[in-house]
């Protein structure tokens, strides 16, 4: 099964160097587990856009988006449970914590639905 | 805020770290049952002590230093340790226990490689292979792989003491193969992760979900091949080959659970990314011609066709031909039959089909079907269909082929 993980905070000013390769250490270990599908990191906001509905108006905002945290990377990764991808992702999480103290953020685990989700009719 | 049960959270990190784990104390104690007894001693305590002492920061080489020292308590209480001890020059043994543990810690590549090589020796049978590697490189539990299997738990029990035994009987080395031998070697451990591969492949909707998990454990273990074996062509041709077909899954099924067949099939709901990932383990075959690279390059065909009516035939057929001759069976002839019955019409098919002797195998009389009924030969057609459902033992395959022959009665 395959989770998408969402790294959400404020983009960091000044990544040490030794942040961004232990993370490339981390994508390569994962991928070599066989886990790790797929992975990229994210502009900020302000190169993006927002395309909203509401109340049966579309309409369109450029970025950046203050209110909102930003999301600064993704990755999808190929599990047996959810615990396995939450390990990723905490290990993840634990290199800001260790290479850039103070940095606060979250990563978002979310299951993308896939064949075992759909089942044929009981 | 809720905690997460560290029971899973074990299981888990277990299921990432196994095999490392499992091949490190392989190469320590250099006896493949032991090294799974400690393993599981080592699982065992971390199921004892997370859930009191809370998860450890570094989970991972929390159980590898865990292991370390299981294993160094084992070799300590055999005689195998005062000949560790001469190997390394040492003389006291209290006094260098820490250097003995050091010694131990140099980190040594191909663990992985080794332990992989020796799951799937050829020394044991097919099911034996398949059950230790799923078991030591999957971090499966005998209960997992007996669900996936379809056989009673204590089967794969028996299975891997089997295996285990042989392994000790034979005195086979934990090492990599030397260079004579390589090819063969290496052509039994892509054979056992193909055959886990199909295996999970050939699950229908409804099975339990340890079946299907089989295709993503064999693309698991094919990707880590891939890592760890970056130089041999065809390791990536299997991983391009499993990619390309696991990428067809969302569209097999239908909403009934009935199988759909590759024509048929709504490609919309092919798997893009699994298409992606296994053109780019196609381009790093780098032009080998080995039997995994041209069943990739025939399945690339089929991935790169938006509609079935863009299929490629005459490439495929060409490939297949390719294939007769790098990995000759009566079944490569079979499926060359039917690219070449869409390339070059159904009676050039035909007369494949009637060279090939493949007894009892219900595709052959299906096949045969199929180009009758569009050479307008209805009333064979309908018989051979008849045939097919009659010999297979596939209840939604009979149900496909009576299918057919209703449609041409």
């Amino acid at each position: 099964m395959r989770y998408l993980i969402m790294l959400k905070g404020n983009h960091p000013t000044d990544a040490p160097p030794e942040l961004m390769d232990a993370i490339m250490r981390l994508g390569e270990e994962a991928t070599a587990a066989g886990a790790l599908l797929d992975t990229a990191g994210l502009a900020p906001s302000a190169a993006g856009a927002r395309v909203s509905l509401s109340g049966g108006q579309v309409s369109v905002t450029d970025g950046p988006f203050a209110e909102a945290k930003e999301t600064i990377s993704y990755a999808l990764y190929q599990v047996r449970s959810k615990e396995e991808a939450v390990e990723w992702a905490s290990r993840f999480m634990k290199l800001h914590r260790d290479l850039m103290p103070g940095w606060d953020g979250e990563s978002e685990v979310l299951k993308v639905f896939g064949p075992e989700d759909f089942g044929p009719p009981a | 805020m809720t905690a997460t049960d560290p029971r899973r959270v074990v299981e888990a990190v277990w299921r990432i770290e196994a095999g490392r784990i499992v091949a490190a104390l392989a190469r320590i104690v250099r006896d493949v049952g032991l090294a799974e007894e400690l393993a599981q001693d080592t699982l065992v305590i971390a199921l004892e002590q997370w859930p009191v002492n809370g998860v450890p920061d570094d989970p991972g080489p929390w159980l590898m230093a865990t292991a370390k020292h299981r294993a160094i308590d084992a070799l300590r209480r055999r005689s195998r340790y005062q000949r560790k001890l001469e190997e390394i020059g040492r003389a006291t043994p209290e006094a260098d226990e820490p250097d003995l543990a050091a010694e131990l810690d140099d980190y040594v590549g191909d663990d992985l490689l080794r332990l992989i090589f020796t799951t799937c020796h050829p020394v044991l049978s097919t099911e034996s292979r398949v059950a230790l590697t799923l078991r030591l490189l999957g971090g499966l539990s005998t209960d997992e792989i007996a669900r996936a299997y379809l056989v009673p738990e204590p089967t794969v029990g028996q299975r891997i003491t089997r295996a285990k035994r042989t392994l000790a009987e034979r005195n086979v080395a934990i090492e990599l193969p030397p260079p004579a031998e390589a090819a063969q070697r290496l052509a039994s451990v892509l054979e056992v992760v193909y055959l886990i591969f199909n295996e999970g492949y050939a699950a229908t909707a409804g099975d339990d979900w340890m079946r299907p998990a089989l295709c993503e454990e064999a693309l698991r273990l094919g990707r880590v091949l891939s890592t760890l074996a970056p130089a041999e062509p065809e390791v990536h041709g299997l991983v391009a080959l499993m990619e390309l077909q696991a990428s067809r899954i969302p569209a097999r099924s239908g909403p009934s659970g009935e199988p759909i067949l590759l024509p048929d099939q709504d490609r919309r709901r092919w798997d893009r990314l699994l298409i992606r990932r296994g053109l780019e383990a196609l381009a790093r075959t780098e032009g080998s011609w080995g039997p995994y690279a041209v069943q990739a390059r025939i399945a690339a065909c089929h991935a790169r066709a938006t509609r079935a009516e863009d299929t490629d035939w005459e490439r495929i057929a060409t490939l297949y031909e390719v294939l007769t001759h790098v990995a000759p069976s009566p079944v490569v002839d079979l499926n060359r039959a039917v690219a070449v019955g869409h390339a070059h019409g159904p009676a050039r098919g035909l007369e494949i089909v009637d060279a090939l002797v493949l007894p009892n195998y219900a595709l052959v009389p299906a096949v045969r079907g199929d180009l009758l009924a569009r050479l307008g030969r209805t009333d064979e057609a309908r018989r051979e269909f008849e045939r097919a459902a009659a010999m297979t033992r596939n209840a939604r395959e009979r149900g496909l082929f009576e299918a057919r022959a209703a449609a041409l009665a």
